[in-house]
């Protein structure tokens, strides 16, 4: 295989003769004439880049030209497409085409066919909107019998298939997977493996290094997991370097498994922690992270800095300074190391560190351990530590460890020596002044200041500082050099506002500022315009400019933390309701977290979530030393590690002795006779500030987001039958028959508000709190659900008593009132709609009225292309006994939207021998019938909202009466089956889908007499339909 | 899981590129030409597997051709490195005897194979004569 790519561009021109001389073998060889061949050759003859730019624009013009002009043939489409993809690959971009690409795939023949899916697979992402376009065609070609057009379907649904049509595709692909059961086998399948392997063969080692990995990670075998072990020794002792590589990757997998092993191989990982080779270096690192103990910490930690000193890439920075600044915190053997250390993490991880790591630092700082002495040393250490830092002139510090510095000082600078806030102010006051200071910092610096002021009120510094920043441009620096000059004036609420030592405490805030309300009202009063949101602001100024805004959601919802953490006021909650209406005055006792920004931040690596952790602080009071960083720290390791250059000339022998010593501080506290079980690891080490994890948060919350999506692409109303059980026990209580029935204006309310979550219940509570509409919405809403019971159901619930399997989906699900479609003196047909989750169910009911028997009673139903039935439209009924009553059921689907269509069809029966007799019935569906809430959450509602295309906007107007946001919402939940998923403001976001899962999606406002609507789908046709609905509600309400 | 596969000459030039997660079109290139000159400075006796960025880059070199995988943390490192291996022969099986001309006069059908090796990031077939069947019928029915 050596030889298989000998020929190299210089021989091209050669190359291409004789290629023209050979051709014509079974498989196509280089095409010369094609032109995707003259292409390439013409580039290969250019010289400079702005050449091929120029040809490659020139050859996209002739592209453009070509695929667009009405007449190109498919077959040349598809060399047209080769050439785009050639174009896209070297850079350039070729849009234009994708369009055509997608048609390709829709017209092409199977080769035209697969060309097209592949360059909509190179030019397309999952979120571009072009991808709809796509759909139709790939469901067509999972559904074809030719098993090449379905492979293709295949690969391009695992390709890029966009996420929401997932559902549409999902039962097509489920029936072509096959499942099979080889669990119990694993182990069987293992040992064979592991027993073959002989070989010496690559792939062997790859296989081989899986079976160990899987060894190790199912229930474990002590047989194999012992033949695992040996395995692993045949990887760590080759001679080759792949093969090390992955051995000491497979002994990071399994050591904390079995720490023995690492003891088995200690010095070939001794050997590999000095290897040239950088990336054996890292797995060496990574394989020691895994086997630390608070004997071997400081070692290996040294052994980590001793490589991010050579280290200049970024990820491995931010990954190796997440790991030591872990240990640190988890095993530190002292205060005076745990500082040093982080100095050094926060010195190298500098700004790109993750901003976790100074935050849970800080944390650590701030909310102490059980021992009051021990936290008072350590924050004394770390306070004298810093100032020791900045004693030295022209140290540049990156800007987040100032920023720790600062907040450390302002903190606890009081458990120095009375005299030394001045000091302290100085040094603060000189890092202010640096040019090389971001405002970030500064904001930082300037709160500590803030704090320090109160134990050296009359600092001469800090009113050099004022004078100084109060003519700043910076805006935020003159505001906090107010708010200092006002707070020296008044030491006793300075006093009050910046207790000692009171980080961890709460101090109540009046976050809704209620004391303004006066204010407020007096300004409504006097004719001025109410509040409004920025982001609300915003998009008025956009839709006014009639300029697109296509991030409504973007911006109401963006978040509320503050990113430069000097302003401690916050908005008071996601929901800002406007704010003459400060209906959440008693909502006080904020927290006021010392503009630390501990919130908001996400965790993105650590195995199983980075905790703060720390443990057993070992009580040395620590000396007062100047930190430069390196000396005390490394000096236990110098005694043993001499640098490479003087070891070289040491004798064998001794190098061996010195390995053997590194050995056993590395590996201290390893194997089965030591104290410290590696296996419990993570359990026995008691960790103080274990907090919820950020990763599992974050990933609860996604499942729950995606787990919400399913919902609502599938079943929204999953729980609607045990809510309709509790209203069918109420009914039952008030002595009714135990059927419930509604109108269908408000079938889904109860279900909804039942099962509407207690945020949303809140959120309407509240919104009807604060309308002027008197009734509350629940009452308003029981008492149009709950009709009395009319004859017509009464005498229904006697005929359907007859087929109990249809009484018990009656009680499952909302259904309509019976109505009579036909009758005469034999035979009456009624029917019901019950709407169902994921569809329309029609029972229909043929009783006969007569004293004889029917015979040989069919009904049918005439097809129509709006509907599609699952059953057999036609149903036959062998013999209907006298005075009796049959059901059957269909169950339709809708084919496209409509507003209201006819399904109309005949029933036939015959008396004994008299002829047939015929009645046609038709029933009418609304497209209400297909409609279903959809139960998103807002941020869903955002992505959707971006990724849909078909929009309709319309304003309505309104009488006084149902000019309030409230009232509109509960019409539209009510009446139109719409799922309110959030209201902000004079706002409203509602979700919900045409059967079986086509999302439409509603954004609403109310204004002065005005509803404005806006709705989205990636149906194109749907919006219209629902606006006219919407229309006709308000209209009827 | 696969994130890119990379066919690169030593001159630099892109022969075949296939991602597996969406990068922008103008990255690309750069991500390209900042891949080739991190192999090209390794030695012979260093490790194919390079740590780059946030993942890590397997390399075979095939005459003046490299081959370049991305991929993340999850991935076997020697599998990745023998599916190249497998990748090529593939290829000489179809080409008879592959040289960079051909991957570059036929990167349709270089792709199509690609993709009946790798879907959505993962290998999915190794078997040559399985990965070839399909593009196989679509020859022949091109040739009717």
């Amino acid at each position: 295989m050596s030889d298989i790519v000998e020929k190299t561009l210089t021989a091209l021109p050669g190359l291409f003769l004789q290629h023209q001389a050979a051709g014509g073998s079974g498989v196509s060889r280089v095409s010369v004439s094609s032109r995707l061949g003259s292409l390439i050759r013409s580039i290969t003859a250019l010289t400079s880049k702005h050449e091929e730019e120029k040809l490659i624009q020139q050859e996209l013009a002739s592209l453009k030209a070509t695929v667009s002009a009405p007449g190109t043939t498919l077959r040349l489409m598809k060399e047209c497409m080769v050439r785009l993809i050639y174009c896209e690959m070297l850079g350039y971009e070729s849009s234009f085409g994708y369009i055509h690409a997608i048609k390709l795939a829709q017209q092409g023949n199977l080769l035209e066919k697969r060309v097209g899916y592949l360059a909509v697979s190179l030019f397309l992402h999952e979120n571009h909107e072009l991808l709809l376009l796509l759909v139709n065609t790939v469901v067509k070609d999972l559904q074809s019998t030719n098993l090449v057009e379905v492979c293709m379907a295949l690969t391009i649904v695992s390709q890029i298939f966009p996420r929401e049509m997932i559902p549409a595709v999902l039962p097509l692909i489920e029936d072509k997977l096959q499942h099979s059961k080889t669990s119990e086998l694993t182990y069987d399948v293992l040992d064979e493996s592991l027993r073959r392997a002989e070989l010496s063969h690559n792939i062997t080692y790859a296989i081989l290094f899986e079976c160990v990995h899987t060894i190790y990670t199912i229930y474990p075998k002590p047989e194999l997991l012992e033949k695992a072990a040996r395995c692993i020794g045949k990887f760590v002792l080759s001679p080759k370097i792949n093969l090390k590589y992955l051995g000491l990757k497979a002994l990071t997998y399994v050591i904390q498994q079995d720490p023995n092993l690492a003891l088995q191989h200690q010095m070939t990982i001794i050997e590999c922690l000095d290897h040239p080779d950088p990336i054996i270096k890292r797995e060496t690192l990574e394989l020691l992270y895994r086997i630390t103990n608070a004997q071997n910490v400081s070692v290996i930690v040294q052994k980590m800095l001793e490589y991010l000193q050579q280290s200049k890439e970024e990820y491995i920075i931010i990954s190796l300074v997440g790991k030591i600044a872990e240990l640190a915190e988890k095993y530190a053997p002292d205060n005076e190391w745990f500082i040093q250390t982080m100095n050094a993490v926060f010195s190298v991880g500098g700004d790109v560190m993750h901003p976790d790591i100074p935050n849970n630092f800080l944390r650590l700082l701030a909310e102490g351990f059980d021992d009051e002495n021990e936290d008072k040393q350590l924050r004394l250490y770390a306070v004298q530590s810093y100032l020791s830092l900045l004693e030295i002139e022209n140290a540049l510090y990156p800007q987040r460890f100032l920023q720790v510095m600062s907040w450390v000082l302002g903190e606890y600078s009081y458990l120095l020596d009375k005299g030394t806030p001045e000091i302290v102010i100085t040094k603060l006051y000189r890092l202010l002044v640096n040019k090389s200071t971001t405002s970030e910092t500064k904001a930082w610096i300037m709160g500590a200041v803030t704090k320090l002021m109160p134990q050296a009120p009359s600092s001469k510094t800090v009113e050099k500082l004022i004078q100084e920043f109060s003519v700043s441009l910076d805006t935020c620096m003159r505001q906090h050099a107010f708010e200092l000059k006002h707070l020296q004036e008044k030491v006793e609420l300075m006093k009050n506002l910046l207790p000692i030592d009171k980080s961890c405490e709460d101090l109540v805030v009046d976050a809704s500022l209620s004391f303004l309300d006066g204010f407020v009202a007096e300004g409504l009063d006097q004719g001025a315009a109410p509040y409004k949101p920025h982001h609300q602001r915003q998009e008025e100024k956009l839709s006014q400019g009639k300029v697109l805004n296509f991030e409504p959601y973007g911006l109401s919802f963006s978040s509320t933390m503050s990113s430069s953490g000097c302003t401690g006021r916050q908005s008071p909650a996601g929901i800002s309701l406007s704010s003459d209406v400060s209906g959440n005055s008693a909502e006080t006792g904020q927290k006021e977290i010392n503009s630390l920004k501990l919130e908001g931040v996400k965790k993105l690596w650590g195995k199983e979530g980075y905790l703060p952790k720390k443990e057993n602080k070992v009580g040395n009071i620590p000396e007062l030393q100047p930190v430069a960083q390196d000396s005390t720290l490394v000096e236990n390791v110098d005694q043993m590690m001499i640098k490479k250059d003087q070891s070289q000339a040491l004798h064998h022998s001794e190098e061996e002795a010195e390995k053997q010593r590194l050995a056993s501080t590395l590996f201290v506290g390893l194997g089965s006779e030591s104290a410290v079980s590696l296996l419990g690891k993570t359990d026995t080490v008691s960790h103080k500030f274990r907090r919820k994890s950020k990763v599992s948060d974050t990933k609860n919350r996604e499942l729950a987001i995606a787990h919400n999506i399913n919902c609502s692409s599938f079943n929204p109303l999953s729980n609607a039958p045990y809510e309709d059980d509790d209203h069918l026990n109420n009914f039952q209580g008030k002595g009714d028959t135990g059927l419930k029935k509604c109108s269908l204006g408000s079938e889904f309310l109860e279900s909804d508000l039942k099962s509407e979550s207690l945020t949303e219940l809140h959120l309407v509570e509240n919104l009807s709190a604060c309308s002027l509409s008197p009734p509350s919405l629940f009452e308003d809403n029981s008492m149009e659900i709950f009709h009395p019971a009319s004859p017509i159901l009464s005498s229904f619930a006697n005929e359907i008593s007859l087929t109990s399997s249809l009484l018990e989906e009656l009680n499952e699900h909302v259904h309509s009132d019976l109505v009579e479609l036909c009758n005469n003196e034999i035979l009456k047909v009624s029917s019901c709609k019950i709407w169902k989750d994921d569809c329309l169910l029609l029972v229909w009911l043929v009783a006969n009225k007569s004293s004889l028997e029917l015979k040989s009673t069919n009904l049918e139903i005439t097809p129509t292309e709006n509907f599609k039935i699952l059953e057999h439209p036609g149903f036959c009924f062998p013999i209907i006994e006298a005075e009796s009553t049959k059901s059957i059921q269909h169950h339709v689907h809708i084919e496209k939207p409509f507003t209201e269509e006819g399904l109309s069809g005949y029933i036939k029966c015959q008396v004994e021998e008299d002829p047939y007799i015929q009645l046609d019935f038709s029933v009418t569906l609304s497209l209400l019938d297909f409609i279903r809430p959809m139960k998103i959450c807002t941020e869903d509602f955002g992505k959707l909202w971006l990724s849909f295309a078909n929009d309709v906007k319309q304003n309505i107007k309104v009488s006084d009466s149902q000019a309030n946001l409230p009232f509109v919402l509960k019409t539209l939940q009510q009446k139109l089956r719409l799922h309110i998923i959030d209201i902000i403001g004079n706002e409203g976001i509602l979700a919900c889908r045409l059967l079986p899962s086509v999302p439409c999606l509603l954004h609403l406002r109310a204004h002065e007499g005005m509803v404005a609507l806006w709705f989205r789908s990636s149906c194109s046709s749907l919006p219209d339909y629902l606006l006219y609905q919407c229309q006709k509600v308000m209209e009827e309400s | 899981m696969i994130k890119f596969f990379l066919m690169v000459n030593k001159q630099g030039q892109t022969r075949l590129s296939r991602y597996y997660e969406h990068v922008e079109i103008n990255k690309r290139t750069l991500l390209e030409a900042d891949v080739i000159k991190t192999c090209l400075s390794r030695s012979k006796e260093q490790c194919s597997f390079i740590e780059y960025k946030d993942f890590k880059l397997i390399y075979r070199q095939y005459a003046a051709l490299f081959i370049v995988v991305g991929i993340n943390e999850t991935e076997n490192e020697m599998a990745v490195y023998e599916f190249i291996h497998n990748f090529v022969e593939v290829l000489d099986m179809y080409f008879s005897r592959v040289s960079e001309l051909d991957i570059m006069f036929n990167l349709d059908k270089v792709h199509i194979i690609l993709d009946e090796m790798v879907l959505n990031g993962c290998i999915v077939e190794t078997n040559k004569a399985r990965i070839l069947a399909p593009l196989l019928i679509l020859d022949k029915m091109a040739e009717s």
